[in-house]
């Protein structure tokens, strides 16, 4: 396969493609499974080239999630790095034990003699007219269990770094991709820093902080950028990795500005929005003037694009959360 | 002739020609997203809801349009309900994946692989013990004998004593690949493993499907078990409406399309007949299409309501 350089703007999900191809390249004990993953290329084109590249490194499996899990898991406690893919977010549900009884615990019960340094990659997010059972962002269940890592990365680069910095991980990593942004195009250093759970500051600015992550990345670059030509600079941090998370930029970041936003596609209420906004009031006390929550309202995710767009976070409602903040309407 | 013959062939033209429009409108914006259609397969629905009673509740998968038009959803609304419109089925909700109408007793297509069959043990459970003599159906991919749900609820169903009809549709692909490579045994060997009787079937000819259903339903009925209908069939098209069947080897289409059940319906019947009946259709189809087109969007200030029940 030929491989982009430096300097030529790739898609996310070829950066996807080529953190794998690395990854498999770097270390033989990683392999690559799925529904669809192996001859077919992946459904999205994730491991496109894999199978030919790397034999049965990179195999199709049936549609057993729970099954597909819990191979990854045992797999790595005798050794391997896998990484299994979960065709959409939605349907890691029907494999929860796996993930939060069995994979969750494995270092904590054993005092680390068991180890499971594996990774789930899967993406999420609604599109237009994807149903209800296609379109959650599920990043907070996983983030409340202790155990496992949870990354949400939104460009090329970071769907790169991230997925190299899973791979490498000694814990369980869960990779939620956005498929909203699989086309988008960046640039792709493969020495970026590939470190867990830092922040990246997109921005910089002093009226108010806006944490976000995913998907509505690019709506929130939108919003901060056109509230810059009206004169309010934002800071704009895009988390990259929930859990862990990057307590210490974001800390910073509202003390200087006083005003905290957080967005995410994923629904509001018991979102991880809600531990960012509490983390920084325990922190800063009355330092922190004024804050909002941008997040999907609390409902199922209809199909018709006129009714998802009433609940789904927008550009418009988060420039008004954060003009909110700033008391300006 | 039979007049059986000319209404099979009518049903199954019916859900074809919905569908050929449906992947056009998927191709130029008038359906937004994408579209698992079940060309090819026209057979199952048509035929297993002759033998149901039209008040057994049916469950489907995402490829469930047939099922929703077999069980007599009204094709205007169906296809409003495709198109995002403020359809009498789901308002826009369902789209054409997670689209209902208990009206029809059709319980409802599912998005999740295997995620039916629990409800349709549950369905069971309620018509058993309500005495209402109604025995629910479920229409599953052959893919989804690999889910832990649906084995959970055959056993349960062999165990508990609960009637219901599972229709295994073996199109021979799941999604890119072919169901022979994920499935160690045949489904009908599985449910043996339960204890359930199973039934294999040509799912490309209405009137055999029509007969297994209804043994089937005797069956489940006399066993007060579970019973499996595994038909034989073809997928013409895609997994989705985006698929470009990369992974097809070449002339597999041409091959499987000789099999069409369409054809062969047709085939089956005097062709001044076939001929008369297709126009009909044709010009039924064209008429449900422009009605569809004319339903509202649905209401913005409806997005939040039914989330509960107050
Ligand atoms: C739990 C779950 N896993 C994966 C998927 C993605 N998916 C949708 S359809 C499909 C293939 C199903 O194949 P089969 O059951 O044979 O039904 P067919 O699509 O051929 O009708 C897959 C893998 C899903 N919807 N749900």
């Amino acid at each position: 396969m030929s491989t982009p350089t430096d300097a030529e703007a790739i898609t996310y999900i070829r950066a996807i493609n080529l953190a794998l191809d690395d990854a498999l390249a770097a270390d033989d004990s990683v392999i690559v499974f799925g529904e669809d993953v192996g001859i077919p290329n992946g459904p999205f084109g994730a491991s496109k080239g894999l199978r030919a590249a790397y034999g049965d490194r990179v195999f199709d499996t049936p549609i057993s999630e729970s099954a597909m899990i819990g191979a990854a898991l045992g797999s790595s406690m005798a050794g391997l790095r896998p990484v299994v893919e979960v065709m959409y977010a939605d349907f890691l549900l029907v494999a929860m034990d796996q993930i939060v009884n069995q994979v969750a615990n494995t270092r904590y019960v054993s005092r680390g003699r068991l180890t499971a340094p594996m990774v789930i990659r899967t993406q999420q997010g609604s599109t237009p007219g994807s149903c209800a059972q296609h379109s959650q962002s599920l990043e907070a269940l996983f983030a409340h269990i202790p155990g496992l890592r949870v990354a949400v990365p939104s460009t090329p680069q970071d769907a790169y770094s991230v997925l190299r910095g899973a791979i490498s991980s000694d814990d369980p990593v869960m990779v939620f991709e956005s498929r909203r942004l699989y086309p988008s195009k960046g640039h792709v250093r493969r020495d970026a820093d590939a470190r867990i759970g830092v922040a990246d500051v997109v921005r910089q600015g002093s009226a108010v902080t806006v944490v976000t992550w995913g998907t509505s990345r690019p709506l929130c670059e939108e919003a901060v950028d056109s509230l810059a030509l009206q004169g309010y600079e934002c800071e704009l941090i895009d988390l990259r990795w929930i859990s862990p998370w990057d307590t210490e930029t974001v800390l910073a970041s509202a003390a200087r500005t006083g005003r905290l936003v957080v967005v995410h596609e994923a629904v509001r209420n018991a979102g991880f929005g809600a531990e960012v906004v509490s983390t920084v009031a325990e922190s800063l006390g009355g330092q922190l003037q004024a804050c909002r929550r941008v997040g999907t309202l609390a409902s199922p995710i209809p199909s018709s694009p006129v009714l998802s767009a009433q609940l789904l976070p927008s550009v418009d409602t988060i420039t008004r959360a954060i003009l909110d903040t700033i008391g300006e309407k | 002739m039979m007049a059986a013959e000319v209404d099979d062939y009518r049903d199954m033209l019916r859900i074809r020609l919905i569908e050929e429009e449906l992947l056009k409108c998927v191709q130029d914006g008038r359906v937004i997203g994408s579209a698992h259609l079940c060309i090819g397969q026209e057979a199952i629905p048509v035929g297993a809801c002759r033998a149901l009673k039209s008040d057994d509740p049916v469950v489907a998968t995402y490829r469930g349009h047939g099922w929703a038009l077999a069980k007599g959803v009204p094709p205007v609304q169906f296809i409003g309900e495709v198109m995002g419109r403020d359809s009498t089925l789901n308002g826009g909700r369902g789209g054409s994946a997670y689209l209902s109408s208990p009206d029809h007793a059709f319980m409802g297509e599912n998005s999740i692989v295997g995620g039916g069959l629990p409800m349709t043990l549950g369905l069971a459970m309620a018509h058993q013990r309500r005495a209402t003599g109604l025995i629910p159906a479920v229409s599953i991919g052959d893919g989804a004998m690999n889910q832990g749900n649906v084995h959970e609820s055959l056993n349960m169903g062999s165990v508990l004593g609960i009637p219901f009809i599972v229709i295994v549709e073996n199109n021979g692909y799941a999604e890119m690949t072919p169901s022979t490579d994920l499935t160690a045994t045949p489904a009908a060997v599985r449910a043996a493993a339960y204890a359930i009787e199973a039934i294999e079937v040509d799912g490309n000819s209405a009137s055999a499907v029509a007969e297994a259903t209804r043994r089937a339903r005797e069956l489940a009925i006399s066993t007060q078990r579970p019973v499996m209908v595994e038909a034989h069939t073809r997928r013409l098209g895609g997994h989705y409406s985006g698929d470009a069947q990369a992974y097809r080897p070449k002339g597999e289409l041409e091959e499987w399309g000789r099999l069409d059940p369409l054809t062969r319906a047709r085939s089956l019947l005097d062709p001044t007949v076939a001929e008369a009946t297709y126009q009909q259709v044709v010009a039924e189809v064209a008429d449900a299409f422009a009605r569809a087109a004319q339903l509202p969007a649905p209401l913005e200030e409806e997005a939040m309501k039914h989330v509960y029940a107050n």
